[in-house]
């Protein structure tokens, strides 16, 4: 028993260290790439990693703790709107952008999470979508504060402690401001759905009731991963706001919500790296192909309708069925 | 306020809340039936308005329109359960929600490139264009006519599920679909009958509509929100439910539009939030019996 424990467990760790080596190869690609490739792919990239924040952290409710949000774009916008009011009315530090849009991601999640997990499954879908579209509304005409349809510039920001200051400069700066931002969203992610508080939420996901009659007290943990999760979907707003140097309540809409919930699925709800491949093939899709073809939306609808009916699990589900396929004739 | 500009917008607010019912009906009935939300409710009733649009242009006339619509946009509505929301009864209801989502995306793409992003309106057809003179305030005729044709809608869908055999089958594929099944009831037949039933309400909606909203892109997720915040304060699946809050979300839409301009949308969430807090079923949901 315990040798065949041991035998499973060393090619286990031995995987993972491979895992880890392999995983930091993209990501020096991608501080690489900004050195090679022309400003629009640069922006491309920047886009498509903000996104990816966005993507893995609704992953995190709809794939790991089997929350179906369709309003986590509120959390998207929250974090661009705060970054707006931030560098206008309080600073332009990102030391003290970055904690201020958080916090209030966080503080207005808790809330919205509070009111929203009173409910579960399809209820809960629908309160997520009411409460983003509630703020959607609010951008659009509260236009004193949030400059209405118009929307909001953003600062650029510069990072100072004391006399040092650091101006975030061109769009390189930003860009790796991004990456780090992507790297560290990556690994603080990948660790917490490895914890055990990562493993409580996919029983919650797989038996709530069961969860329940174990002692876990499982809409604690609902909240739990539900404020990570608008964290990080602020942070990844605030990134896009401050790289589009504007914020406009288009960030609020439904539609945004289920762009992020196409990535996952596309990609592959459960897993990190599902969204991230999500992300940017719905991003190349929106941005290459809508300067090609009027009908981007279409495709896209279309290509996820084919994701729901025949790959449910998304890019890395096709990958792994494929690799299983391979195995399995020789072993 | 004065007396006669409220008396006007409860006027508005009641053919705004009818519209709306007749829009939530359809979503709670597909709801109480499948479980499925359907998020392509919105595109169904965008579809209806333009569909209804053009048949006014190529004959004239809005009748024919208000006719020829909803079963048009019922027979689209068979094909998405029959080819896409079929496949899916096996798996989670999650997984159709999705589906209908991706629907309502690709209708809307098709509607952009057949109608194009113009505001359409349509006029009001001939014998109701009129006003007319009640207690000396001017009532438009066509509004008072929406009012009356809501209401005959809402009392024919309660008779339908309460007084026929079809309505019997509902609700007891409502309760038990197995059960249901098992005393020889065709659920699949049954659930696609409700699907296309619900679509053509919200087609219905649409062209109904048409005379007093404007028609543009973007109208359907609009529609679709208020229709959920409906059927979230009523509560799932019932019609009683849909109806009274079509009625509160209309007039809190109203009058918060009226008397809070920036935050009208405040109002409705707020009543919204308040059910939920003290009823997260819902005001008229109960465990078993959920329908009508």
């Amino acid at each position: 028993m315990t040798t065949e424990h041991a035998s499973s467990l060393r090619p286990a760790a031995v995987l993972a260290a491979q895992r880890g080596w392999w995983r930091l190869l993209p990501l020096v690609a991608l501080a690489l790439l900004p050195l090679v490739a022309p400003p629009f792919w640069r922006s491309l990239t920047l886009e498509v990693l903000a996104l990816a924040i966005f993507a893995m952290s609704l992953d995190v409710l709809i794939g790991y703790t089997g929350l179906v949000s369709f309003g986590h774009a509120a959390f998207l916008g929250f974090g661009a709107y705060a970054a707006a009011f931030t560098t206008e009315r309080v600073s332009e530090n990102l030391l003290v952008v970055l904690p201020i849009c958080l916090a209030s991601v966080a503080l207005y999640a808790v809330v919205v999470g509070f009111l929203a997990l009173r409910t579960s499954g399809i209820s809960f879908l629908m309160l997520t979508l009411a409460f983003s579209q509630m703020l959607f509304g609010l951008a659009i005409r509260w236009s004193r504060v949030t400059g209405g349809s118009d929307g909001l510039s953003v600062a650029r920001p510069h990072i100072g402690l004391g006399a040092w200051q650091v101006p975030l400069g061109p769009d390189l700066d930003l860009y790796y401001l991004v990456l780090a931002a992507f790297a560290a969203s990556w690994w603080l992610l990948s660790r917490l759905v490895a914890s055990p508080f990562g493993h409580t939420l996919r029983g919650i996901k797989e038996n709530a009731q069961r969860m329940q009659a174990l002692g876990y007290r499982t809409r604690r943990f609902e909240l739990a991963a539900f404020v990570v999760a608008a964290v990080f979907a602020g942070l990844a707003g605030m990134l896009l706001a401050m790289h589009n140097r504007y914020v406009s309540p288009d960030t609020f809409a439904w539609t945004t919500s289920g762009q992020g919930i196409i990535m996952v699925i596309v990609g592959g709800a459960g897993t990190l790296v599902g969204p991230i491949l999500g992300a940017l093939l719905v991003h190349l899709l929106e941005s290459v192909g809508s300067s090609a073809t009027e009908s981007w939306r279409l495709i896209m609808g279309v290509v996820f309708v084919l994701f729901v009916l025949f790959a449910p699990k998304g890019i890395i589900g096709i990958l792994r069925r494929l690799r299983r396929s391979k195995e399995s004739p020789r072993a | 306020m004065t007396l006669d500009t409220f008396v006007i917008q409860l006027t508005n607010g009641l053919v705004f809340s009818l519209l709306l019912f007749l829009i939530a009906a359809g979503l709670s009935l597909i709801f109480g039936l499948m479980d499925v939300v359907n998020l392509s409710h919105g595109a169904f009733y965008l579809l209806g308005a333009y569909v209804g649009l053009s048949i006014t242009r190529w004959t004239g006339s809005f009748w024919l329109a208000l006719l020829f619509s909803p079963l048009l946009v019922a027979v689209i509505g068979l094909v998405v359960e029959r080819f896409l929301l079929r496949q899916l009864y096996r798996r989670g209801h999650l997984d159709q929600v999705l589906c209908t989502f991706g629907v309502g995306l690709i209708l809307a793409d098709v509607m952009r490139s057949v109608w194009g992003s113009y505001v359409e309106s349509v006029a009001i057809p001939a014998p109701l264009d009129g006003q007319i003179v009640i207690g000396g305030l001017p009532f438009p005729v066509y509004r008072l006519a929406v009012i009356v044709f809501g209401l005959l809608i809402a009392l024919g869908l309660w008779l339908l599920i309460e007084r026929t055999l079809v309505g019997a089958m509902i609700r007891a594929g409502v309760n038990d679909a197995q059960m249901a099944s098992a005393l020889g009831i065709n659920i699949p037949r049954l659930f696609a009958l409700v699907f296309a039933g619900g679509t053509a309400l919200a087609a219905l909606g649409g062209v109904a509509a048409s005379p007093i909203l404007n028609i543009y892109q973007g109208l359907d997720s609009e529609i679709l929100i208020l229709a959920l915040v409906v059927v979230v304060i009523g509560g799932l699946g019932t019609l009683q439910g849909a109806f009274w809050a079509s009625l509160i979300v209309g007039m809190a839409d109203v009058f918060g539009k009226a008397l809070l301009p920036e935050f009208s949308v405040f109002v409705t969430y707020a009543i919204m939030a308040g059910v939920l807090l003290v009823r997260p079923q819902g005001l008229f949901r109960r465990e078993q019996t959920r329908l009508a």
